[in-house]
C-alpha cells in the first residue's frame, strides 16, 4: 500500500438540493484543494451531511456540478465514484469478520486473494489493529469498530475520503485520541479528506480549512485561525469560540458601541446592521491607564467565577449588556480582582476590535 | 406523494447545471426500484384484480345476457338469502366474541410468564397455524361426531346418557371456527400486552389501586388496540370462511361463501354467485374501513407475527 | 408447592395462589388448542372403521390404503410439486417487491402495497372463482401452472409483510457502505442485505410452502383432472363419508409441515 496517494481536488459548483420547499443546500459552491483536510462544520440541519451525501452520490441534487479532478461525476452512481467513506455508526458488516469487512472492497475489485490478504494486513496495521483480522464485529469495542471502518475505507487506496461524524459515538477521551490519530493518518496517506462534524473544537483541531454551513449556505470558508480571529459574520463568530456581541450604532463618521466611540484597525464590513464581537480572552481588565489604541468600557462587576487556572468575570455595561472576560490566574491576582458590585474598566485593543455584519 | 413530484418538477424553467440530467436519473432510479414490484403486481392484476372486476360486471348481467339488477333483486327479496346473511353474521360475531373471551385470558397468562416459558406456550398457539386447516377441521369432526371421542368420554364418565349432537350444527361449527381463529386473536393481543410498560401498573398500585382495579383501569385499556386488531381480523376472516362451516355445519349452517360455491358448482349461476361475491366483498371492505377509523391498521402487519 | 402459591407473582403483589384460576384455565385452553390436531395421529393407526381413541387394534391399514391408492398418490404429488414451485416463485417475487417498496421513493407506493396484499384481504372464495374464470380464459385450468400462479398470489402478501418488517428493522446504511465501497445496488443487496434478513426470507419461504400445501378453496376450483390436490380430494372425501384414510393422510400432512418448520429453523438460524 503506497503512502501519499495521488489525491484529487474536488470542485463543487452551484449545488442545490430541495425537499419540498425547504432548501437543504442553496446554490453551494466550494473548492477542496488536492490533499487538503476540509471540515464541513455546522449545526444540525445546516446541510453539511447533505453536502457530504451529494459528494458520495447518495443524495441527488436538483442541480449542480461536481468535479473530482477534471472529471464530472455528478451523475455517477455511488459505486463508481471510487471514494472511501466512513459512516457515523460505522456500518460494519456483522456477518463478516474484521478481515472480511476490510477485504470486501478488494474482493469487489477482483484483486487476487493473496494480494488481498497482504493489503488487509497493511491496512489493519495502519489503524493499529494488527492481528485482529479474525475477530467478529460484535466482539469489538466502539473504538476498534471505528478503526475497522477506517481501514475498510482506505484499503483500496481511494483518492478522496469522506467522513460523516465518525467520532460522535465515542467517549471524550477516546475521541480526543482519535482526532490526533486521524490527523496523523491523513498526513501519512495524503488523500483529500472531507470531514463532517458539529463539534467546533474537533474542527479546529483537525482541519486545514473549515467550511461553516448554516441553512444550506456556506457562511465562511477559512483556516481555523482565520475563522476564530476574523469571523466574517455573526453566525460564524457565534458558532466558533465564545463571544459577546455589542450593538453598534453607525453615525456618519463613527461607530459607537456601549457608549464608546470605537477605534479599530480591522476592516469594517459594509453591512447595514453591524455588531462588535468581543472574545472573552481578548478583553482585559484595566489596572493602569489605557493606551491610545484601546477602546475602554466602564462596567460594573456582576459575577466572578473561579476556574482553577483561569477566571471568568462578568461585567455589565451602562446599556445593560453583560460581557464575559476571561483571564489567567497568576501571582495571586485573583484576590485583587474587583468583586460583584464594584466598578471595573475594560480594555479592548484596536487590533482585536472586530465589527461584523449582524444577521 | 404530490410533494415528491412537485419537488422534482419545481426546479424552474431556468434549469441549473445538469438539472435535466439529474431529474432523469432520479426518475429512472425510482422506476427501476418500483419495477421490482412489477412481477407481483402483474400477477395480482391478472389473477385477482381483473377477474374480480369481471365478476363485478357479471353480477349486473341477467339470465338473458343483458344488463339487469335481477341478481341483486333476488338477493334482497329471497328469504333464504336473508337467512344466509343472518347466519354469516351470527357465526362471525359469536366466533369473535368467544375468541375474545377465551383468547384474552390466555394472552394475559402468557404475557405474565418469563420469556422462555412464554415462548414455549407461544408454540402451542402457533402450532395450529402450521397444521392444515382441513386437518384441524377433520379432527373436530372426528371428536364431535355421535360416536366420537367427546361423546364416548362423556357417556363413560356419566356426564350424559345419549350421544349429544355436537357437530353438523351451529355448535360444532362454532367450536371449529373458534379453534381456528383463536391464534389470530391471541397474537396481536399478546403483542400489545408485552409492550405495556410495567411501570404503569406499579404506579397505579402505588397510588392505591388494588390489583383488580389497576388491571381494569390501566392494563386493559392499554391492550385494546391489540385486542381490537385481533378481533377485526377474526371477524373479517369469519365473514368469508368456507371450509369449517362446510364440513362441521352439516348443511344446516350455510354461510355466504358456501352459497357462492354452490351457485357455481351446482347451478353454474355466475350472475348470482358474482352478486353475492360483490356484496361479501363490499361488506368486508366496509368493515375494514370502519375499523381503520379507530385503529392504525399498520399494526396488524407488524404485531401479528 | 403450597409455599409457592403464597409467592407474589407480580410486582403488584398478586400471589400465585390468587391467580390459580388463570393458570388452570390457560393450561386447559392450551391443551385444547393442541390436542385435537394431535389426536388424529394415534387414531390413524386404529384398525377399526370408526376411528376410536385409544385404538383397540393397532394397524397400518389406512396407510396402506393411502399409499396403495393411485388417486391419493397423484393428489399428493400434485400438492407437493405445487407447494415447492409456489415457494420457488413467491419467495423471490415477494422479497424483491418488498425491497422495491422499501427503497423506492416512487409516488404510488401505498397503492402498490395495498394492491399486493389484496389477496389476503379479499375473501378466498372470490379469489377462487376469479382465478377459475381467468384460468378458463387462459386455458390453464387444472394445470400445475395455474395452481402455482394462484397460490403465489396468496403467498406474496405474507412474504411482503414478513420481509418488509425485517427490512424496516435493518440498517440500510450497510448497503450504502457496500455501495460506497464499489458494489452496485444488486450486489450490495445480495452480499450484504440478504444474508442478514435470511431468517425472514426463510420464514417467507416456509409460509409460502404452507400456504400452498394447505390451501383448499382455490384448489377446489382450479385443480382437478390430472392435477387434483391433496386438499381438494380430502375435502370431497369429507363431504361424503368419514374415511379413516383421511386420518392417515392428516398425520402425514402434519409430519410434512413439521419437517418443513424444522428445516426452516435450521436454515434460518443465526450463525
Amino acid at each position: 500500500m503506497t503512502i501519499k496517494t495521488d489525491a484529487l481536488p474536488i470542485t463543487v459548483r452551484h449545488v442545490t438540493k430541495t425537499y419540498g420547499s425547504v432548501y437543504a443546500l442553496n446554490d453551494v459552491s466550494i473548492d477542496v484543494r488536492q490533499g487538503e483536510f476540509l471540515t464541513l462544520l455546522g449545526p444540525s440541519g445546516s446541510g453539511k451531511t447533505t453536502l457530504l451525501m451529494v459528494l458520495a452520490g447518495f443524495t441527488r441534487p436538483n442541480q449542480g456540478s461536481l468535479l473530482f479532478g477534471d472529471e464530472e461525476v455528478i451523475r455517477k452512481p455511488p459505486h463508481l465514484r471510487n471514494l472511501g467513506m466512513v459512516f457515523q455508526n460505522y456500518a460494519l458488516f456483522p456477518h463478516m469478520t474484521v478481515s472480511g469487512n476490510v477485504g470486501y472492497p478488494l474482493r469487489l475489485r477482483k484483486i487476487p486473494k493473496n494480494e488481498i490478504e497482504e493489503r488487509v494486513a497493511e491496512a489493519l496495521q495502519l489503524v493499529q489493529l494488527d492481528g485482529l483480522g479474525d475477530r467478529q464485529i460484535n466482539q469489538l469495542s466502539g473504538g476498534q469498530k471505528q478503526r475497522v471502518a477506517l481501514a475498510r475505507s482506505i484499503v483500496f487506496e481511494p483518492r478522496i475520503l469522506l467522513m460523516d461524524e465518525p467520532l460522535s459515538a465515542l467517549d471524550k477521551k477516546l475521541r480526543d485520541q482519535m482526532q490526533i490519530e486521524l490527523r496523523r493518518l491523513h498526513e501519512r496517506l495524503g488523500m483529500t479528506t472531507v470531514y463532517v462534524t458539529h463539534d467546533q473544537r474537533e474542527a479546529l483541531t483537525m482541519s486545514d480549512r473549515i467550511a461553516v454551513l448554516n441553512n444550506g449556505k456556506i457562511m465562511q470558508l477559512a483556516t481555523p485561525q482565520d475563522l476564530y480571529d476574523f469571523p466574517q459574520n455573526k453566525f460564524v463568530a457565534d458558532f466558533i469560540g465564545e463571544s459577546t456581541f455589542l450593538k453598534v450604532e453607525k453615525s456618519r463618521h463613527s461607530l459607537i458601541a456601549g457608549g464608546v466611540k470605537l477605534k479599530t484597525t480591522q476592516p469594517i464590513h459594509n453591512a447595514d446592521k453591524v455588531a462588535l464581537l468581543i472574545r472573552p480572552e481578548r478583553i482585559h481588565i484595566l489596572e493602569t491607564k489605557a493606551d491610545k489604541n484601546m477602546n475602554v468600557f466602564d462596567a460594573v462587576v456582576s459575577n466572578l467565577v473561579y476556574q482553577g487556572d483561569s477566571f471568568l468575570l462578568y461585567a455589565v455595561l451602562a446599556d445593560g449588556t453583560e460581557i464575559a472576560i476571561r483571564g489567567t490566574i497568576q501571582n495571586d491576582n485573583f484576590v485583587r480582582l474587583p468583586k460583584p458590585g464594584e466598578p471595573v474598566r475594560l480594555g479592548l485593543e484596536a487590533s482585536d476590535t472586530l465589527v461584523i455584519p449582524d444577521e | 406523494m404530490s410533494n415528491a413530484i412537485s419537488n422534482l418538477n419545481n426546479i424552474n424553467s431556468t434549469d441549473g447545471l445538469n438539472a435535466k440530467g439529474l431529474r432523469q436519473d432520479e426518475w429512472l432510479e425510482r422506476l427501476k426500484l418500483f419495477g421490482l414490484g412489477s412481477p407481483a403486481l402483474i400477477l395480482i392484476l391478472v389473477i385477482l384484480v381483473i377477474p374480480v372486476g369481471w365478476l363485478f360486471y357479471v353480477s349486473f348481467i341477467g339470465a338473458d345476457g343483458s344488463f339487469s339488477l335481477e341478481n341483486y333483486e333476488r338477493m334482497i327479496a329471497s328469504k333464504s338469502y336473508a337467512r344466509i346473511f343472518k347466519t354469516t353474521f351470527q357465526v362471525s360475531i359469536l366466533t369473535t366474541i368467544l375468541c375474545i373471551l377465551i383468547g384474552y385470558p390466555l394472552a394475559y397468562f402468557m404475557s405474565q410468564l418469563p420469556s422462555k416459558i412464554a415462548n414455549l406456550c407461544l408454540i402451542t398457539v402457533l402450532l395450529p397455524f402450521w397444521t392444515s386447516l382441513l386437518v384441524r377441521t377433520y379432527a373436530w369432526l372426528v371428536l364431535l361426531q355421535k360416536k366420537g371421542l367427546v361423546n364416548d368420554w362423556g357417556i363413560s364418565l356419566g356426564l350424559w346418557e345419549d350421544p349429544i349432537k355436537f357437530v353438523h350444527n351451529l355448535n360444532g361449527t362454532l367450536i371449529g371456527m373458534v379453534h381456528i381463529m383463536l391464534p389470530f386473536l391471541i397474537l396481536p393481543t399478546y403483542g400489545a400486552m408485552k409492550a405495556i410498560d410495567k411501570d404503569y401498573l406499579k404506579a397505579a398500585s402505588n397510588l392505591g389501586a388494588s390489583p383488580v382495579r389497576s388491571f381494569w383501569t390501566v392494563f386493559f385499556p392499554l391492550t385494546t388496540p391489540g385486542l381490537l386488531a385481533g378481533s377485526l381480523m377474526v371477524f373479517v376472516l369469519c365473514l368469508g370462511f368456507f371450509v369449517t362451516p362446510a364440513v362441521l355445519g352439516g348443511g344446516k349452517v350455510i354461510m355466504v361463501s358456501m352459497k357462492i360455491v354452490s351457485n357455481i358448482e351446482l347451478f353454474v349461476n355466475w350472475g348470482a354467485a358474482s352478486a353475492l361475491g360483490v356484496v361479501l366483498l363490499l361488506i368486508t371492505i366496509a368493515t375494514l374501513w370502519i375499523a381503520s377509523r379507530f385503529l392504525n391498521l399498520n399494526n396488524i402487519a407488524g404485531g401479528g407475527h | 408447592m403450597f409455599k409457592w402459591l403464597k409467592n407474589p407473582a407480580t410486582e403488584t403483589q398478586i400471589t400465585h395462589g390468587g391467580r390459580l384460576w388463570l393458570y388452570v384455565i390457560s393450561t386447559i385452553i392450551m391443551i385444547l388448542l393442541v390436542a385435537p390436531t394431535l389426536i388424529v395421529i394415534p387414531m390413524s393407526f386404529s384398525d377399526s372403521l370408526y376411528l376410536e381413541f385409544p385404538p383397540k387394534v393397532w394397524s397400518l391399514r389406512w396407510y396402506e390404503n393411502y399409499f396403495g391408492s393411485y388417486e391419493w398418490m397423484l393428489a399428493t404429488r400434485t400438492s407437493l410439486i405445487a407447494a415447492f414451485l409456489t415457494t420457488l416463485v413467491a419467495t423471490p417475487v415477494g422479497v424483491i417487491a418488498a425491497y422495491g417498496l422499501h427503497t423506492s421513493r416512487f409516488p404510488f407506493i401505498r397503492l402498490a402495497f395495498v394492491t399486493m396484499i389484496m389477496p389476503m384481504m379479499v375473501p378466498v372464495v372470490l379469489v377462487a372463482i376469479g382465478a377459475f374464470y381467468a384460468f378458463v380464459k387462459l386455458k390453464i385450468l387444472y394445470t400445475i401452472t395455474g395452481l402455482v400462479l394462484a397460490h403465489t398470489i396468496m403467498a406474496v402478501p405474507l412474504v411482503l409483510i414478513v420481509t418488509g418488517a425485517a427490512l424496516k428493522s435493518y440498517d440500510m446504511n450497510q448497503e450504502n457502505a457496500a455501495r460506497s465501497l464499489g458494489a452496485p445496488r444488486w450486489k450490495a443487496f445480495l452480499t450484504i442485505t440478504l444474508p442478514q434478513i435470511r431468517f425472514a426470507v426463510v420464514t417467507s419461504a416456509l409460509l409460502s410452502f404452507l400456504t400452498s400445501f394447505d390451501e383448499v378453496v382455490i384448489a377446489m376450483f382450479i385443480s382437478g383432472g390430472d392435477n387434483p390436490t391433496l386438499t381438494r380430494n380430502m375435502f370431497n372425501a369429507l363431504r361424503d363419508q368419514i374415511d379413516p384414510t383421511i386420518a392417515a393422510i392428516s398425520t402425514i400432512m402434519i409430519l410434512v409441515t413439521t419437517l418443513m418448520v424444522i428445516f426452516a429453523q435450521i436454515f434460518g438460524r443465526e450463525k
